[in-house]
């Protein structure tokens, strides 16, 4: 299991290629048909329809949800079901950030319904707030998800949505140190580091992820990438640079870092939790670690695509904030569940996962991760520079 | 005369199915991708039509060092593609005897698995711990701390594996319908074998020679797999720059500019090999 390339990247660059098919264009030229009411921009939300579809249409990240081998079935989707009678078609389309947003951006911009009335995206792709400034999300209804209380305190203002009336988090994960502690002869805790320690050389892997990598070489300086400044970026941009071309950085990946930290022919790397989680399972001898620095936390949110269905996917978002419910998903995908109550739960069903540290992480750890300054994943300056740094 | 006018309208009519994908799937998104390269603007204020060629020139001076990386290394894996092929090719044409389709299927087999998933393999191939650096490191080829993976060797060596049957196979074509009696004759003009190689079986060969190198040539140097999932930034060809710009900046009107000079700079380069190989056939 943990070398198979995992959902973030699964598919990321074969998509890639037909994804190159979606340029406005084209789209443009096929034009036509299923047209929303109301351009992008407007919204007429205060009058939401309060009567539940017969049906919606849930676009998630493979191996993202609960699933019940010998059924072969989401029994959280069936639970739901079962209590609404709304029939949910679950897709597992949603591969990477640019990827999809490639896929929607086209009929979005003019107007057009994409026949998905919940979808699941990454804050610190800088795409959800993005969506929120072209009008492409439907707000919230928040009289149909009362559950919003479990929400984790820390999860409640992000900059980017401050009072979640576009967003609820599916699930999170931290960024940090992944590392074979027999090749590296010992712990490596520091990012600096990791940056810089000329026995790592050729050795270490980065993200190709820019809030990510950006954010833990902030860390590094000391500066703070939650607010980012041009002086902290060209700083974090010049460690980064400075380890590129000495040949510290071996490569930047997405997540096919965990196969080559599984083999041995990179010895540490930027790695996330959900990941490591999975790879420890068949490599219990490799690690992750909260940096001294400071580690990255990012979310995967469900929002409501444009001409979604408000009130029947509202519904839903409440179905999984419901403590069982989440605690079921939790038990599954390995990654950070933003309801509490879930860990309770897990407690008495699944012990081991609910004191993983990794998946509930300990408040202490908590405290040393930082989200990325949304402003910064989405200038265009500084996206130039990063995908400058990683060679594109 | 009806029979007459019926006749001289049946070439387009069997065009016409030909001609209307072209313009459907080649000529419309082409006018698209031409327009959008002269806009400027993103998704948030719009994009507006302003003959932007500052796209092009940006392209130009930003990105040639990958421009120039990418048609070398297509240009390597082509003549690499070729030394393997035409071997293979000649032996299983000649030599095949009745395992002829076998080994053709052979050639072909690892095109039933997606292509990410065959270069991915070479991952493992190429692997530090793996067998083929354990032997280079043995025979000092490579340093004690030598590597393949995430060096220009092993994106050169994926595009040249991933490309190989578009060369066999032409080149096989051309080769399997030679007509051998040509050689005895070169034999009963004192030809040695070498010579009537040279003489006889090459330039015959030489369209499937064309053909093969254009399949592999053109594909490869818009390529950027290998490249990402085999090389480090340093590596990145002219197709990476095009994805990332595409997706990771969402900068289209750069995009579409950089996707037409790729065009417009394979096409040159095809066209003057076009000419040298033409002449150089007339001349054998």
């Amino acid at each position: 299991m943990s070398e198979r390339i995992d959902r973030r990247e699964l598919l990321r660059r074969g998509v890639a290629g037909s994804a190159l098919l979606t340029v406005p264009g084209l789209l443009a030229a096929c034009g036509g048909g299923g047209g929303i009411k109301g351009a992008a921009g407007t919204t007429a939300t205060t009058t939401v329809n309060q009567t539940l579809a017969k049906s919606v249409n849930f676009s998630n990240w493979p191996l993202y949800i609960d699933y019940d081998p010998k059924t072969k079935r989401h029994p959280s989707i069936d639970q739901f079901t079962k209590a609404t009678g709304v029939k949910v078609n679950y897709t597992e389309d949603i591969n990477d950030n640019p990827t999809f947003f490639g896929k929607i951006e086209g009929p979005l911009a003019h107007g057009q319904s994409i026949h998905r009335d919940l979808i699941v995206m990454t804050d610190e792709s800088g795409f959800p707030q993005r969506m929120i400034g072209l009008g492409w999300l439907e707000k919230l209804d928040k009289s149909a998800i009362p559950n919003i209380k479990n929400l984790v305190p820390a999860q409640q203002h992000p900059v980017w949505d401050p009072d979640r009336e576009y967003s609820l988090p599916w699930q999170s994960g931290m960024t940090g140190i992944g590392y074979d502690p027999t090749k590296v002869g010992g712990d490596i805790t520091s990012i600096k580091k990791l940056l810089t320690d000329p026995k790592l050389k050729g050795k270490i892997t980065l993200l190709t992820e820019q809030g990510d990598t950006m954010g833990l070489a902030m860390l590094a300086n000391g500066d703070d990438p939650s607010h980012i400044t041009d002086a902290t970026w060209d700083r974090a941009m010049k460690l980064l640079q400075t380890a590129v071309k000495s040949g510290q950085v071996r490569q930047f990946t997405g997540n096919d870092y965990a196969p080559l930290l599984a083999k041995g022919d990179i010895w540490a790397c930027f790695a996330w939790s959900g990941d490591m989680v999975q790879l420890r399972i068949d490599h219990p001898n490799l690690k992750w670690v909260v940096p001294d620095e400071g580690a990255m936390i990012w979310n995967d949110n469900m929002l409501i695509p444009k001409g979604g269905d408000v009130f029947t996917a509202s519904t839903l978002m409440n179905w999984f904030y419901k403590p069982s419910i989440a605690a079921q998903v939790a038990d599954y995908v390995n990654y950070i569940s933003p309801v509490a109550g879930a860990d309770k739960i897990l407690l008495k069903s699944d012990p081991a996962i609910a004191k993983n540290p990794l998946i509930f992480p300990t408040e202490a750890m908590l405290a040393k991760t930082h989200e990325i300054d949304p402003k910064s994943v989405n200038n265009q300056k500084y996206k130039q520079q990063f995908q400058h740094l990683i060679g594109a | 005369m009806g029979a007459i006018r019926r006749r001289s309208l049946a070439p387009y009519l069997l065009l016409a199915p030909g001609i209307a994908w072209l313009i459907l799937f080649f000529l419309v998104p082409m006018y698209y991708l031409a327009i959008t390269s002269l806009q400027t603007g993103s998704l948030e204020v719009g994009y507006t039509f302003n003959w932007a060629w500052n796209n092009y020139r940006e392209a130009i001076t930003t990105y040639h060092t990958q421009f120039f990386r990418s048609i070398k290394y297509a240009g390597i894996a082509t003549v690499l593609a070729l030394l393997v092929s035409y071997p293979l090719a000649y032996w299983i044409a000649f030599r095949g005897g009745r395992w002829k389709n076998l080994f053709l299927l052979l050639v072909i087999a690892p095109f039933f698995i997606t292509y990410l998933i065959r270069t991915l393999a070479w991952e493992t191939i190429l692997a530090d711990s793996g067998p083929v650096v354990g032997f280079l490191r043995a025979i000092h080829v490579l340093g004690p701390d030598g590597r393949l993976l995430a060096t220009s060797v092993a994106v050169v060596c994926g595009i040249t594996y991933n490309f190989l049957p578009f060369m066999v196979l032409p080149i096989y074509v051309s080769l399997e319908q030679f007509d051998t009696r040509l050689l005895d004759a070169a034999h009963d003009l004192y030809a040695s074998r070498t010579w009537s190689f040279l003489r006889v079986t090459l330039p015959m060969s030489l369209p499937g020679v064309f053909a093969g190198t254009l399949l592999t040539f053109i594909p490869a140097v818009g390529d950027f797999i290998n490249a990402q999932l085999l090389g480090t930034p340093s590596q990145y060809m002219i197709g990476n720059v095009i994805q990332s710009k595409f997706l990771e900046l969402t900068d289209y009107p750069q995009a579409a500019a950089l996707s037409f000079l790729l065009m417009a700079t394979i096409l040159a380069i095809v066209l003057v090999y076009a000419r040298l190989l033409g002449t150089e056939r007339l001349s054998g």
